[in-house]
């Protein structure tokens, strides 16, 4: 028999529902495996017992329709888990037990998935390596000493070293597609609207969406079908029929526009992923795509609008960090003195720098200046790829301008952090879908992907291009289990 | 008002109003912290301020994505008898009330 771990998503409901395995045998498989892992970090929430109680309980009534029978999963510890700790990676949540489940994971649940664990990530998400998490940072199964990539550095190691058959991350600015990309797996970011954010440890409103990440696009349309819903609990949850996209998941991209955008051609791009993005055009034409150069002219802008309108947004989210009602409190004089001690102490240094910058853009004097700005260009930014999108059914370009990192090679350096994420934060602007998917090696053997970007509400399209493209480019993740001893 | 925006493009981040914005921010930081977000928060605005190179005197900001209204909901109780959960995290315990310092004297 094949091993478990080594099954996809889908092969593993098949099996499931062909009752060739139990979901007992498949959660204590990944179990084990993750019992062996704690080298590289990847949960700092283990949920083991009640995981393998619940396996057993699926296994005497099986309801086989569901779309997730009995399937062990870990999640990003950004989503709100009922009766888990859900932490965000921060010290001043670090003891918090949600009484409520978010919209994203009961759908899971509802489905037949099973919790397994709680991935660790960036502390609130901020972060594009990892290496800002309270509890740590996360180890790549690339390498020893190799960042997985942020935010959801956790959930992308967890998955490339096969520690869950699937998972969910979330993207800010590139917080699923950046990490699935250093890690040779697949991470889509959908259109913002399309899965709620009802219980997701808020970090910046306008941007923030969660998604699938998968081993290869066809589980990735199955997660992504089970996670969107409509959603009253979301203000912003958008009311649209949702295609069944695993069903309707195909190869036939004949005739499709895929726009190469010149302005990602950024100064300094390694050659092997300028190579990459013109093999990846070649697969296209190879299915019948007709490739088309496009221009996307305020890209450049993108990053300095992000850090403008994401550290606003969260220094409003995590005001509500105070040591009132919850969470890590420091004893003060007085109550604003414990407010000042509560959240010195409980918050990181990238959060508390995130924090200032936007308390400082949203400042009286200043808010003209740099918050309004920012918005503006927003809009400059969202009109290129409307414009783009007249033209063009898709958009293809590199997933990140580098390959993964070493722990501590950038962390001193935020700017030079910041532009891992030149490529996707755009999407994130333009509330955009976009899906990373694995493309090839470059010199060191680490993963680097391509993105494929689609128009709003369009999963579908990008993951049927995927889809076709996944088939020529044949990639396949190798790690020699260095980690486990 | 032009003025007062164009001194602020060029203007630097001094240690002052660092300390002012970590007050703003309710986050107490020691001189050393200071020191070392001068230097941070001037880079990143220097490399933020590339923004002033577009014109954007006639461009709509942007506010929300989804560019819809919001949607209106029944004025109706949905969770009830919940105090429990809802005082179950509070860092000082106390059954009925969240605890904080003193207010008023």
């Amino acid at each position: 028999m094949t091993n478990l771990i080594d099954l996809t998503l889908n092969d593993l409901v098949n099996k499931v529902k062909s009752k060739e395995i139990s979901s007992k045998e498949i959660t204590t498989a990944y179990i084990d495996r993750s019992k062996q892992s704690k080298k590289l970090n990847t949960y700092v929430e283990e949920t083991f017992d009640s995981a393998i109680k619940s396996s057993e309980k699926f296994d005497t009534n099986p309801d086989f329709k569901k779309k997730l029978p009995g399937i062990p999963l870990a999640v990003k510890d950004l989503f709100c888990t009922k009766n888990v700790k859900t932490t965000a990676s921060s010290k001043i949540l670090e003891n918090f037990i949600p009484s409520y489940e978010s919209t994203v994971t009961e759908n899971l649940w509802n489905e037949g998935a099973i919790l397994i664990g709680k991935l660790n990530c960036d502390e609130f998400a901020m972060g594009s390596s990892n290496e800002t998490s309270h509890f740590g940072n996360v180890i790549s199964p690339i390498d020893d000493n190799l960042v997985p990539g942020g935010s959801s550095g956790g959930s992308a190691s967890a998955l490339a070293a096969k520690l869950t058959p699937a998972t969910i991350g979330t993207d800010t600015g590139g917080s699923i597609r950046q990490p699935a990309s250093f890690t040779g797996t697949v991470g889509l970011k959908p259109t913002y609207g399309s899965c709620s954010r009802y219980g997701i440890v808020a970090f910046a409103s306008s941007l923030d969406q969660a998604g699938p990440m998968t081993k290869d696009v066809k589980d990735c349309a199955l997660l992504l079908e089970v996670m969107s819903s409509f959603d009253p609990k979301d203000s912003t949850s958008i009311n649209f029929k949702r295609p069944n996209y695993s069903s309707n998941l195909n190869k036939y991209i004949k005739g499709k526009k895929i726009g190469i955008p010149k302005e990602y051609r950024v100064d300094g791009m390694p050659f092997e992923i300028e190579k990459l993005w013109e093999k990846g055009k070649n697969y296209l034409k190879d299915c019948g795509a007709e490739i088309i150069d496009i221009s996307l002219p305020h890209t450049n802008y993108a990053l300095p609008t992000y850090y403008i309108v994401a550290p606003a947004e969260a220094s409003s989210n995590l005001a509500r960090y105070d040591g009132v009602k919850y969470g890590f409190r420091a004893e003060g004089e007085n109550l604003i003195d414990m407010y000042e001690k509560t959240r010195s102490q409980g918050f990181g240094d990238e959060v508390k720098r995130r924090i200032m910058i936007g308390t400082y853009v949203l400042s009286s004097g200043y808010y003209d200046a740099y918050y309004l700005k920012a918005q503006k260009v927003r809009k400059l930014i969202k009109n290129d790829f409307d414009n783009a999108f007249n033209k063009v059914d898709a958009i293809l370009t590199p997933s990140t301008p580098s390959s993964a990192f070493k722990v501590g090679d950038k962390k001193d350096d935020p700017v030079s952090m910041y532009l891992n994420d030149i490529f996707t934060v755009p999407v994130n602007l333009a509330g955009l879908p976009g899906i990373s998917i694995p493309a090839g090696l470059d010199k060191n053997n680490y993963p680097l992907g391509l993105q494929i970007i689609g128009k709003p509400f369009d999963e579908q399209g990008i993951l049927n291009i995927a889809y076709s493209m996944e088939e020529k480019i044949n990639f396949k993740l190798k790690t020699n289990d260095w980690w486990i001893k | 008002m032009i003025i007062c925006l164009k001194i602020n493009y060029h203007m630097s981040i001094d240690l002052k109003t660092v300390k002012h914005i970590s007050k703003l921010s309710r986050i107490s930081i020691d001189d050393q912290k200071a020191n070392k977000l001068e230097k941070d928060l001037n880079a990143i605005f220097k490399w933020i301020e590339q923004l002033n190179e577009l014109n954007t005197d006639n461009v709509e900001p942007l506010t929300s994505i989804a560019e819809t209204t919001l949607r209106f909901r029944k004025d109706q109780i949905e969770t009830k008898n919940i105090r429990e959960d809802v005082l179950k995290n509070s860092p000082k315990d106390n059954k009925d009330y969240f605890v904080v310092p003193k207010v008023v004297e």
